[in-house]
């Protein structure tokens, strides 16, 4: 879809060592590039620090080496507050939505930034989740896994982001669901939002992805389109399985 | 695929016309009118179920069938509004989860219960049954233990060494990681030597080529002659391994039969596959060709 040689790098981690305990680094010297409109996935097995990676992008541990550039500028430890005014979303893989709240009031806590944008925002949410624009007055507490999914990415989409980072939207849902949040995710990428997605239902992860990377033990162990990877023997055997590969 | 993936499917399972609660050859447990309603939902609504022995089988469904109450209700973790039913020909309405598992029918759960600051091999130690030395006044003399303490050990590791866990036996348990206590819960539940294995999403958020592995394992507990249940939403392992699916919505039993029939069900399709299930996600979304798939 991108064109490498021609789109700017709006991601750049270079060499990124972060982790929670004294001592215990989940990211070991990790570097990962996001082009200008690029889907990435991110692959790889339990505990290999892909959510680790997306919240060090967004400020949320602590990065003990390297650096992150956000359009060429140093955003490494910055507050959240700070990255969302600067054009990232996040959407954490759980307690993504505040359930005691209605859908509106969820993304109207997306944009108190700039409030008087919301009804700007608002439509262009539900051009692409049509189905929350007739229940915004609906308590999220209510809703079914794949819909929090819809809510969660829809309030990081109000602030208009150009970055957004998905932490497993497939995490949970039934087949039909998962298929739907993959492809809402493809629609927000061809609405111009460049997305890092971390997901362990790899194979569908790479067949809507640009590139992407594999993750293993805290480092970047393979990169490639998702055509490539999907195909790669080295990866298929690690990480991919052949359970999958009459649907690929 | 290598040959020791080859899966012979059990077939000729029920009698009469296959359906939503049909009858089965030889069921291991049979389930009447099993209610269980929170509030004004009711989660659980199931008139009539039977789970075929020496077989595997699947239950499947949206988010929120009931599949995991149901669970619950047969196992003794939670008590029905209504209902009754059997295993291996006992009543088991009403009976405490503990003896539900004496008895032979032991589940694994969808969030882990593993026992964090013991080893590993302590939380397989914790699964096996008829310990003497839980008897204090035999506790008290080891010489009247340590012979079956010694065997329990050596069953626990081989069964660590079958899950690739045998190297992590003196670690905590708190130090794995999901994946990791997925399996440990699996091979905790084999030190009794269950009838019937009951688990709960084995493989949600385990990595997909270890989930290869693992297909494995719940083969060889078939092969040597276990009944297996299982909740899952990887419909590449349903389809691999179950020789039986049991499809709920909305706390009913809504489909039932194998796989590949099953599978094919339009109302599955519609409320739970999706039309999308073996196309490439990259055609559907118009990022490759067909063509361009196989490049």
């Amino acid at each position: 879809m991108s064109n490498e040689s021609e789109t700017r790098l709006v991601l750049d981690l270079k060499d990124l060592t972060a982790g929670y305990l004294p001592g215990v680094n989940i990211l070991n010297h990790c570097s990962v590039s996001v082009r200008e409109g690029e889907l990435i996935g991110i692959i790889g097995p339990n505990g290999a620090g892909k959510s680790t990676l997306l919240k060090a992008i967004f400020g949320q541990v602590k990065v003990r080496g390297g650096e992150i550039l956000l359009n060429g500028e140093d955003i490494t430890g910055l507050k959240a507050n700070k990255l969302v005014a600067r054009g990232v979303g996040y959407v954490p893989q759980n307690n993504n939505i505040f359930p005691t709240l209605s859908i509106q009031e969820n993304l109207e806590m997306g944009i108190f930034q700039k409030p008087k944008a919301f009804a700007e925002r608002l439509d262009f949410v539900v051009s692409i989740f049509g189905e929350l624009g007739s229940r915004l007055k609906q308590r999220a507490g209510s809703l079914s896994g794949g819909e929090r999914q819809m809510v969660a990415m829809s309030r990081a989409l109000m602030m208009e982001p150009h970055v957004l980072l998905l932490d497993e939207p497939s995490a949970g849902l039934s087949p039909v669901r998962q298929d739907e949040a993959f492809i809402r995710v493809s629609e927000i990428n061809k609405a111009g939002v460049t997305i890092v997605m971390v997901e362990q239902n790899a194979r569908r992860c790479l067949q809507i992805c640009d590139r992407g990377y594999v993750l293993d033990q805290g480092k970047d162990a393979y990169t490639g389109t998702g055509r490539e990877l999907l195909h790669d023997p080295k990866v298929i055997s690690l990480y991919l399985g052949t359970l999958g590969e009459d649907a690929a | 695929m290598p040959a020791n993936t080859a899966n012979i499917k059990t077939t000729g399972l029920h009698v009469d016309v296959m359906g939503p609660g049909c009858k089965k050859v030889d069921p291991i447990i049979v389930a009447d009118n099993v209610t269980r309603a929170y509030g004004g939902l009711k989660a659980v609504d199931v008139d009539h179920l039977e789970v075929p022995r020496g077989a595997i089988t699947a239950l499947i469904g949206p988010n929120g069938a009931g599949k995991t109450t149901f669970f619950n209700l047969i196992t003794g973790f939670d008590r029905p509004d209504s209902g009754k039913w059997s295993f291996n020909g006992t009543p088991l309405t009403g009976m405490s989860a503990f003896k539900v598992a004496r008895l032979g029918q032991v589940r694994t759960f969808q969030l882990t219960k593993a026992l964090g600051m013991l080893s590993v091999l302590e939380n397989m130690k914790l699964g096996a049954q008829n310990q003497k030395g839980e008897n204090f006044f035999v506790g008290l003399a080891p010489a009247l233990w340590r012979k079956q303490d010694d065997e329990i050990e050596e069953k626990a590791m081989s069964l660590l060494a079958k899950f690739k866990l045998d190297g992590k036996k003196d670690d905590y348990a708190a130090s794995l990681s999901g994946g990791q206590r997925k399996l440990l819960e699996m091979a905790r539940a084999l030190m009794s030597d269950p009838t019937l294995i009951m688990l709960d999403e084995p493989m949600a958020g385990v990595n997909p080529a270890l989930t290869q592995s693992l297909l494995e394992h719940i083969l060889d507990l078939k092969r040597e002659g276990m009944s297996v249940l299982f909740v899952e939403h990887d419909m590449q392992m349903v389809r691999h391994i179950a020789d039986w699916v049991v499809v709920m919505a909305q706390g009913k039993v809504v489909a039932e039969g194998p796989p590949d029939i099953v599978m094919k069900d339009t109302a599955v399709i519609d409320a739970y596959l999706g039309s999308h299930l073996d196309t490439d996600l990259g055609i559907v979304t118009g990022r490759v060709t067909e063509e361009e798939t196989h490049s």
